[in-house]
């Protein structure tokens, strides 16, 4: 499928279905795609499955779609933080499902979902109460547990630059989850700074190849 | 005397190998940085994507997209290189990084380690880098004070808190005393204002002299 360049994030969100797994990429606010979100939120998907890294900052982003009661249940390595206060006023409530995931399983398991990989051996969690209940095995002398990959109906991600095509630039720690989460997801969707002309981008650093993006907007 | 916690930086900063590839938790662990000894080459990992980081970030050097695992902004130094979040965990599980040092709730005597969740009903869990990490880097350094405020013991026979990893940290950085965990026990490497038979008292832990 070639690449959708959307004029508006309402375009760019569209048809994003009641129940989705959305995987939202950014660290913190870092390469928080704020304005597909922001969309997200008007266009009124709910009963989502969100995956991210934090469970929303501030009462922007993530946390604004929080607020809204748009999400059944978070995925996240790091929830709790001091400007956290949105998810964690509806998990105290019971209002929000929560599953801690290291953050090394989270990134790896949507490597696995974005690569194939049925479910993989490794040992991080391994003796702690996150490992309980899964798979074990011994492979060289050393306990490793088996974890599932996880797969995203929509990634929104934001990168720094596109180009017509799709391709993918970021910038710093912005980077983050965004290329691992635009291969893990049916329908990736980046919000970017800039859309450039195909061929401005230079081959031999673009980060995110076309193929894992299917819709572009510049905001 | 006992260790303020810059005292504890610099004594982790020390052991730390010229040429070692490094991460610092979040927290104090942060302090070791200050003191990492110029031009040994020391390269700092931070999990959200980036190898040679440099100091925080001051005044128009602050840039949002540019933080560390702590969310505060840091700085690009000459031959720092940016990655995404499944390569740098890659890099930790993989056994690519030399050192990480971490905080802690407890330490037991033959390395377990606790330090993401106290297990109370109320808590909110929140796990991070820190259970990748522990099985991750090569050697694993705690830094934490030796006491809770209410004067319990940090390093335990068993942890009681949820763990983080088995059998994973190496050497446990405290005000009180430096101890070494290794397979024959555990090994008092310094002590700060506290003798052996003092700390042989007030731990329920086998300790052994250098």
């Amino acid at each position: 499928m070639t690449v959708t360049i959307c004029d508006t994030t309402a375009e760019a969100v569209a048809g994003i279905r009641d129940g989705s797994t959305v995987l939202i990429g950014g660290f913190g606010m870092a390469g928080m795609p704020v304005q597909l979100i922001d969309a997200l939120i008007d266009q009124g998907a709910s009963d989502l499955t969100v995956v991210s890294n934090n469970a929303g900052n501030g009462d922007t982003g993530l946390a604004a779609l929080l607020a809204k009661g748009r999400v059944r249940k978070m995925i996240c390595s790091f929830p709790r933080q001091t400007d956290s206060w949105v998810f964690d006023g509806l998990y105290r409530a019971g209002k929000i499902e929560l599953e801690v995931v290291p953050q090394g399983n989270l990134a790896e398991r949507m490597r696995a979902a974005g690569a194939g990989i049925g479910a993989f051996y490794g040992r991080t969690g391994v003796g702690t109460p996150l490992a309980e209940g899964k798979e074990t095995r011994e492979i060289d002398g050393r306990t490793h547990v088996l974890e599932f990959p996880i797969k995203g109906d929509v990634a929104l991600i934001g990168a720094f630059r596109a180009d017509r095509m799709g391709n993918l630039v970021y910038r710093k720690t912005a980077r983050n989850f965004g290329p691992v989460m635009a291969t893990a997801a049916a329908v990736t969707i980046a919000q970017v700074s800039e859309v450039v002309e195909t061929g401005t981008l230079d081959p031999e650093v673009i980060v995110t190849p076309s193929i894992y993006v299917d819709r572009v907007v510049a905001v | 005397m006992s260790l303020d916690k810059h005292e504890m930086a610099a004594l982790v900063a020390r052991d730390i190998a010229p040429g070692s590839y490094v991460n610092l938790g979040i927290g104090q662990p942060t302090l070791v940085a200050d003191h990492l000894p110029a031009g040994a080459g020391i390269v700092l990992h931070t999990e959200n994507g980036m190898l040679n980081m440099g100091p925080a970030a001051v005044g128009d050097q602050i840039d949002p997209d540019l933080t560390n695992a702590g969310k505060i902004p840091v700085t690009e130094l000459p031959g720092s290189a940016y990655f995404h979040h499944a390569d740098s965990f890659a890099m930790m599980r993989g056994g690519h990084l030399d050192v990480c040092v971490m905080g802690a709730f407890q330490v037991s005597a033959n390395g377990d380690l606790a330090n993401w969740h106290t297990g109370d009903p109320d808590a909110i869990p929140a796990v991070g880098g820190a259970m990748d990490l522990a099985v991750g880097a090569k050697s694993v350094y705690v830094m934490m004070t030796l006491f809770t405020k209410r004067g319990e013991p940090k390093l335990v026979p068993e942890c009681t808190y949820p763990l983080t990893g088995l059998k994973c940290v190496d050497r446990v950085y405290t005000d009180q005393a430096t101890f070494l965990i290794t397979d024959a026990g555990v090994i008092v490497r310094d002590t700060f204002g506290i003798t052996f038979e003092e700390l042989s008292d007030r731990l329920d832990v086998p300790l052994l002299r250098p």
